[in-house]
């Protein structure tokens, strides 16, 4: 029988050729910003000016300034650390899983993705950092360095430390991957730069790349032994973070489903926040022909997916809590959805578990308003779930005497702000100066007959 | 050079050859070197290799400190006192007596500073047992709010000056022929009445008033009818089987509530060898601590007091064959209270706090029919704490307010602001020529008089105390005065003219009560009663008969106990008592045993009145109410109470004050001035013209805890009923059992699973035991913790945050209202039926501090290893090393653990934590505990310091410590016993004892075989193995 493939969908439309894809790319790197360049960049620096304030208030003042308290150490902290760390994840799974996979339609995406996960990590990190009490000694003593305090040591049986271990590896990884992949891209800009400051910069930062095979070849090989590294770390680094609440003795908390719940649940915002992204980037720098609808369209279908899983991970915790027999478990899910965090969950239960359901017709998920407002939907209901998680876990747990409320201050929001303010800042500024779509790569995939598609 | 013969001698000594200078000759120095402190006991001279190594480690430490420390110029002694070494501290008897409230007390000192009062374990009455108001009272000394020296009109005046003029206005109001008054709160001061007494002979026209701000005079009235004998009894508790209290709150504030507390919880005491307690009745109005103990609990209002009293009266008549009077009515429990104390006849205990002399005669007619006289109450020894006159202070109110009076003192008390009549003496002080006050401020009462005298902190003081006839405390100061105050005994010997200085003329006075000794052997007896603190003289043998006109009470309790609408019955709270230390942080910061608020008074509110009246708490703000008494309105807020009557309310008093000083001013509302009168003495239950108006404003007050009910949750609190325990020693016990994998195994309980390799504990495994049922939630421990522990007092503001940092608390659980649960449908509404305190609810208390657990949830999750484990089960926190992510306090199951949200110490954000904001009220700081910076998490420590000290005196001793050696701030100071300390390693500790450990001499790990059926860890399932036990709690009920 003679079996004729199907034509696949091209993965680049509108029929460029190689000149026309850097000239589209580093059009924006080499233009004079644009006014709604300048206009986000304002309100990013805006925002993060007076997310200062309040992270200047906390420094001075101390973490009381949050609306902690004696049964509430974290709330909005760790949340916000748990939902930018969830955010961070997207970037690795599409530049090294997809990679490892051959999956080429993410090459028009992995360099945006990867900056906004090295942002995002930041922006993660900052959490941590900014909820000690006593940051100026602990940004070091959390670390296992030789130190003249005698044998002391960190303490290894504390996920917090894994925490430390996991995110720091995940950051340096990532950071190195995304930076072998601007080498290229850097020399591209180089060598059509038309001014000497670019030129050095540029150039600088492209390393003395020539182009040349034994480039391209190297490049190939770090790229793929990077993938290879990183790929664990997409699941190490949400397990391990998630294991800050599972080897807890606190209900809700104590829970051995953390671990795979948690990476789904970080794979599932990840890719919100990607597609968030890349709807206003493909917009503003016109790279619809680069980020088509088929790439909207595949990160809808895995938001479909993660999403069930973390669904049907929010149902299971509730079997296991009747399952246990255990009656603290069993209330503090009970609280969960009936206890004055109501809304939370709520909240969590309908924007990741119901509405990414949509997805399902093509319609829905092929438009790209519809896939934006889910987008956001999506992480506005991963930022609840940790909430959930972290706060009403805590705010009643087994002793009732101890039973409190969370409220949350303006600090609390300052800080929450301050990361937004940092991310967007970096994440403008990278599209400004840094190309925002791999260049080398997405030449690899072109129509190579160009042939006029469309 | 010339050789010389001239010898000197070093001295006399050498000339004469005295054998003991021979002895020393050749030593370089002759005398002994007191290197380490043992040698007068054990003889053995330190050696030279010990000096060198001490002096090593000395001059390294010193030098090691110097690198990097600024200097500061500490002035070290010229002289060295005797008795102060640095790091060593020095213990004085003393007696607390403020506000009412009465305790002999051990005062510790520290380089010359005393920074905290424990009870006396000598004193025969409070028998080593404190309450809040006394463990608050060495941060009163140190309070910026004292005077530091004699006004007139706000100006400062030498004591010469002082003097003068008042001796001349002394003269000149005999001379007018105007009386002279001193008012005072009643005073147990056998000297001190004794110098009123001679000024009194220089000046005939001087009277003593005498007053109570919680009066029980009526008592007095009553008592001197019908025995002749005008005195309070003495209460035995510790001898009752059955105790029914009519609105007194023995165990809180009514008279002695540490000496009844000790009695109340030896009768309440549970052992193998003793399966029984008392049963306890109380019929009240306001949820009060002592009801909160009760075993049966009836909630009644202010006005059916008497005739509840007098069903009770005819119950028992009835039994027992008097006469019955007229009156009375149907009550809960009234019959079966009857029952039990006939049965119990003469150990049983009748008590009433109401200050009606006809309700009074009532209660000493039902304890005469009962034959308790002799048994469990008695006149053979008297208290002396309430000899408070309401008629003599009516009569100086309106002798005043005549202009009779010509010279008035207020002997360091407070009447304008803490009697009714309060405004009435302040609006008279103008027609009174000379007015001066000894207080310690300048008050509410000081600032209406022209001369201040301010008096000494009782523990800069001379004194002593005869709290009943025939035992004696004595007081002695435990440093100089901090100002140039001084003790207002002096000033009256001063003003009678006679110069002698009260110390020589206490000294004096006791020789009258040492049997007449002289000389040596009277300064030994001296130096013996003052070391002691305490001295009994005998008892002596009283003839009493009673002669009780029951039916005239009767009478008159049918005309009086009229109540018309809403009734209010006032009250004082356990940790403000009258409002004396009014300008006392750790008083206002620690929570209201049953309401857990703090900072406020409020009114409480009956759950059904609440929803009548329309008063609804959402989110902890509550509404509002405009309180109307015949009159006078004012603004409170409203705690929900249940427990509350239906139809009254309560307000406590001690609130509202407008000269305390910075921290007590403007702290809720006044409520002296709604005090009513009864039968010619004050009352402090308004019965009609008492009216409520809800605003829609609504307040939210700082509670401690806002869960009211424990959620059914077995594992937090085990109680039973004592029939139930007498079948079954475990009875209340929950087992937790977990189902393992392997069907060999099947259900095994927690303690036999674990991850954990478990500690070895070679020497020393502190543990604490805590009882439940004898516990009752007096808070005096909680403040003894954070006297101990330079605990941070955080406000208002940051207790309604929920950020209290209290490392004891004491957590209060209200049964969850049956008909709720009864009503509930489904699971969800099941959990949230618990939630609702049941209208009259049994109450439990559960001391909560840190556990020691020895699998910590805590030390796992520290990232840098600052809180370990210590090798003698103590959970220990580094702060040093501590750097704040809280991890550990998310993850502890009790909650125990608290956090330095801000800077507490030296900012001005903080500045009512009085003991680390200024330099005199950081005098008051233990030395030996660190002030937790900004950022660090803080816990109970299990008073390591305390371990410390008792480890290294007894290795200094070569020994063992023993038992008793070391105790825990809380545990000394409870006076229920409630708390035991102790080494569960050692087979002969206390705790061992109680718990039963077994298997102490083979292994030392951890898991200790704890025998006694009644022990259990809270949350034992979740593995934590704490070092600290509760026993359950056993209510005497016949059922459950």
């Amino acid at each position: 029988m003679h079996v004729t493939s199907q034509i696949r969908e091209p993965l680049v439309t509108g029929g460029k050729s190689m000149a026309q894809v850097s000239d589209d790319i580093c059009r924006h790197v080499e233009g004079k910003p644009t006014k709604s360049w300048i206009m986000a960049f304002t309100a990013a620096v805006g925002v993060l000016t007076i997310g200062a304030i309040s992270v200047g208030t906390l420094l001075w003042e101390g973490v009381g300034v949050w609306g902690l308290n004696k049964t509430v150490g974290w709330a909005w902290d760790i949340t916000n650390f748990v939902w930018w760390v969830g955010i961070g994840h997207a970037g690795t799974l599409i530049s090294a899983v997809l990679l490892l996979f051959r999956q080429k339609w993410r090459m028009s995406i992995n360099r945006a993705a990867e900056a906004m996960t090295i942002f995002a990590v930041i922006c993660a990190l900052m959490f941590p950092g900014f909820h000690m009490g006593r940051l100026w000694v602990g940004f070091y003593w959390a670390l296992p360095l030789p130190n003249t305090f005698g044998s002391l040591w960190v303490n290894f049986n504390s996920p917090l430390l894994w925490d430390v271990f996991a995110i720091s590896t995940y950051f340096s990884v990532s950071l190195v991957f995304w930076y072998v992949g601007l080498v290229p891209d850097f020399a591209t800009i180089r060598d059509r730069a038309k001014n000497a400051v670019s030129r050095a910069i540029y150039g600088g930062l492209s390393l003395g790349w020539t182009g040349g095979a034994k480039d391209w070849s190297r490049y190939e090989s770090v790229s793929l032994i990077l993938a290879g590294l990183a790929t664990p770390l997409v699941l190490s680094v949400h397990t391990i973070v998630s294991m800050d609440f599972a080897t807890s003795v606190i209900p809700g908390w104590h829970t051995t489903i953390f671990p795979p719940y948690f990476v789904a649940g970080a794979i599932f915002s990840g890719f919100a926040m990607v597609l968030t992204l890349l709807l206003i980037t493909r917009k503003v720098f016109k790279l619809e022909d680069y980020i088509t609808i088929q790439h909207i369209e595949m990160m809808n279908i895995i938001i479909i997916v993660t999403g069930s899983i973390v669904g049907i991970a929010y149902i299971t915790e509730f079997f296991m809590a009747w399952y246990s027999g255990v009656p603290a478990e069993q209330y503090a899910f009970i609280n969960r959805m009936t206890g004055p965090y109501w809304w939370a969950y709520l909240t969590m239960m309908t924007a990741n578990v119901i509405s990414p359901q949509v997805f399902w017709i093509k319609k829905i998920r092929t438009n790209i308003v519809a896939t934006f407002i889910l987008s956001i939907i999506v992480n506005i209901g991963m930022w609840f779930e940790r909430f959930v998680i972290v706060v009403t876990s805590i705010h009643r747990d087994f002793v009732p005497s101890s039973w409190a409320m969370f409220y949350p201050t303006k600090h609390d929001v300052g800080m929450y702000l301050f990361s937004f303010g940092f991310f967007f800042t970096a994440y403008l500024l990278f599209s400004k100066f840094f190309p925002v779509i791999n260049i080398a790569e997405v030449k690899s995939i072109l129509n190579s007959d160009g042939e006029k598609i469309d | 050079m010339k050789e010389t013969k001239k010898v000197y001698w070093k001295g006399l000594e050498q000339l004469s050859n005295d054998p003991e200078y021979v002895k020393y000759a050749d030593k370089e120095f002759p005398e002994y070197l007191p290197i380490n402190g043992e040698d007068d006991k054990t003889g053995e001279a330190s050696s030279r290799r010990d000096f060198l190594k001490l002096m090593g480690f000395g001059v390294a430490a010193a030098s090691l400190a110097a690198c990097e420390a600024p200097i500061r110029n500490a002035i070290p002694y010229v002289n060295k006192p005797v008795d102060v070494d640095p790091g060593v501290p020095n213990y004085y008897a003393s007696t607390f007596w403020m506000g009412g409230q009465y305790a002999s007390v051990v005062v510790k000192t520290r380089e010359g500073r005393p920074i905290k009062v424990e009870g006396n374990r000598l004193s025969k009455i409070s028998q080593g047992g404190t309450n809040a108001l006394v463990d608050a009272s060495v941060l009163s000394l140190y309070d910026k709010a004292r005077l530091q020296g004699p006004k007139k009109e706000g100006q400062d005046i030498t004591w010469e000056d002082l003097d003068k003029e008042a001796v001349a206005a002394f003269d000149a109001a005999t001379a007018a022929g105007k009386k002279i008054i001193f008012v005072a709160n009643t005073i147990i001061s056998p000297t001190f009445l004794k110098a009123i007494t001679e000024f009194q002979t220089k000046y005939p026209s001087a009277e003593l008033v005498q007053y109570d701000t919680q009066s029980v005079a009526g008592m007095l009235k009553s008592n001197e009818e019908v025995f002749g004998i005008k005195a309070v009894p003495c209460y035995h508790f510790e001898r009752a089987k059955t105790i029914v209290s009519f609105d007194a709150d023995f165990l809180g504030t009514w008279i002695d509530p540490i000496e009844y507390t000790k009695g109340y919880s030896k009768s309440r005491r549970l052992d193998p060898d003793k399966k029984e307690m008392s049963r306890h009745y109380q019929f009240e109005s306001n949820m009060s601590l002592t009801g909160a103990n009760a075993d049966y609990r009836t909630p009644i209002k202010p006005s059916q007091q008497g005739p509840a009293v007098v069903a009770l009266y005819n119950a028992v008549a009835s039994v027992t064959g008097n006469a019955t009077i007229s009156g009375g009515g149907e009550f809960a429990n009234i019959k079966k209270a009857a029952s039990d104390l006939t049965k119990t006849k003469g150990n049983s205990l009748v008590v009433s706090g109401s200050n009606d002399p006809a309700i009074q005669t009532l209660v000493a007619g039902i304890n005469n029919m009962l034959g308790n006289y002799g048994t469990t109450l008695g006149f053979a020894r008297t208290s002396n704490l309430r000899k408070g006159d309401d008629a003599a202070f009516d009569q100086f109110v309106s002798d005043a307010a005549a202009g009779n009076v010509g010279a008035v003192v207020f002997l360091n008390s407070n009447p304008v602001y803490n009697h009714a009549k309060g405004a009435a003496v302040a609006n008279a002080m103008a027609k009174i020529p000379f007015s001066l006050s000894t207080t310690d401020r300048k008050d509410e009462t000081a600032s209406s008089v022209t001369y201040i005298a301010p008096t000494n902190h009782f523990l800069e003081s001379w004194g002593d105390a005869e709290p009943k006839t025939g035992m004696f405390s004595l007081s002695q100061p435990t440093i100089n005065t901090l100002f140039n105050t001084r003790q207002h005994e002096e000033s009256i010997l001063r003003w009678t003219g006679n110069n002698t200085e009260y110390f020589e003329y206490l000294k004096a006075n006791w020789q009258s009560f040492s049997n007449g000794l002289t000389d040596l052997k009277y300064w030994s007896f001296w130096d013996k009663i003052l070391q002691d603190g305490v001295y009994k003289l005998d008892e002596a043998e009283v003839e009493m008969t009673a002669n009780v006109d029951a039916a005239a009470a009767a009478s008159s309790v049918a005309s009086n106990y009229k109540g018309s609408g809403v009734e209010l019955a006032l009250y004082q709270k356990v940790a403000i008592g009258d409002g004396t230390q009014g300008n006392n942080p750790w008083l206002h910061e620690t929570p209201d045993p049953i309401t857990k608020v703090t900072w406020d008074n409020y009114l409480t509110v009956a759950i059904s009145d609440a929803k009548e009246w329309g008063i609804t708490e959402v989110e902890l703000k509550a509404n509002r109410v405009n309180l109307t008494v015949n009159g006078t309105t004012m603004d409170v807020p409203v705690v929900i109470q249940p427990g509350q009557a239906r139809g009254t309310v309560g307000l406590a008093l001690g609130y509202g004050r407008t000269a305390a000083g910075r921290v007590g001013n403007k702290l809720g509302v006044d409520a002296n001035p709604l005090v009513s009168s009864i039968n010619g003495t004050t009352s402090l239950s308004v019965v009609s013209g008492v009216s409520i108006e809800v605003t829609p404003v609504t307040y939210q007050l700082a509670r401690t805890q806002t869960q009211q009910t424990y959620m059914d949750r077995e594992n937090v609190v085990q109680e039973s009923t004592l029939p139930a325990y007498k079948k079954d020693s475990g009875a209340g016990r929950w087992h937790p059992h977990i189902a393992t994998w392997t069907s060999e195994e099947g259900k095994v309980k927690p303690a036999e699973i674990s991850l954990w390799k478990g500690h070895k504990y070679k020497d020393h495994h502190w543990g604490m035991a805590v009882d439940m049922t004898t516990c009752t939630g007096c808070s005096a421990c909680h403040v003894a913790c954070v006297s101990e522990n330079n605990i941070p007092v955080v406000g208002r503001q940051e207790v309604i945050n929920r950020r209290d940092m209290h490392w004891m608390r004491i957590d209060r659980y209200y049964s969850s209202s049956p008909e709720a649960i009864e009503a509930a449908d489904g699971v969800v509404d099941g959990y949230r039926a618990l939630e609702v305190a049941a209208e009259n609810p049994e109450v439990t208390f559960q001391p909560m501090m840190c556990q020691h657990c020895n699998n910590a949830g805590c030390e796992t999750v520290c990232p840098v290893a600052a809180t370990t484990h210590s090798t003698s089960g103590l959970n220990q926190m580094t702060y040093n090393r501590c750097i704040g992510t809280r991890y550990c306090a998310n993850n502890c199951a009790y909650k125990v653990r608290r956090f330095n949200w801000f800077k507490y110490h030296d900012n001005t954000q903080f500045d009512k934590n009085l003991s680390m904001n200024n330099d005199l009220g950081k005098m008051v700081l233990n030395p030996d505990v660190t002030v937790r910076s900004r950022g660090v998490m803080e816990k109970c420590s299990m008073c390591v310091q305390r371990i410390q000290s008792g480890k290294l005196q007894a290795k200094n001793e070569k020994r063992r410590t023993v038992d008793g050696d070391i105790n825990t701030a809380c545990a000394s100071a409870c006076p229920a016993d409630a708390i035991v300390f102790g080494d569960m390693n050692d087979p002969n500790s206390r705790i061992s004892q109680l718990l039963k450990i077994k298997d102490i001499e083979g292994d030392y790990g951890i898991d200790k075989k704890v025998r006694e059926p009644r022990a259990y860890t809270v949350l034992e399932e979740v593995g934590a193995k704490p070092n600290v036990l509760y026993l359950t709690k056993i209510r005497n009920k016949d059922n459950a």
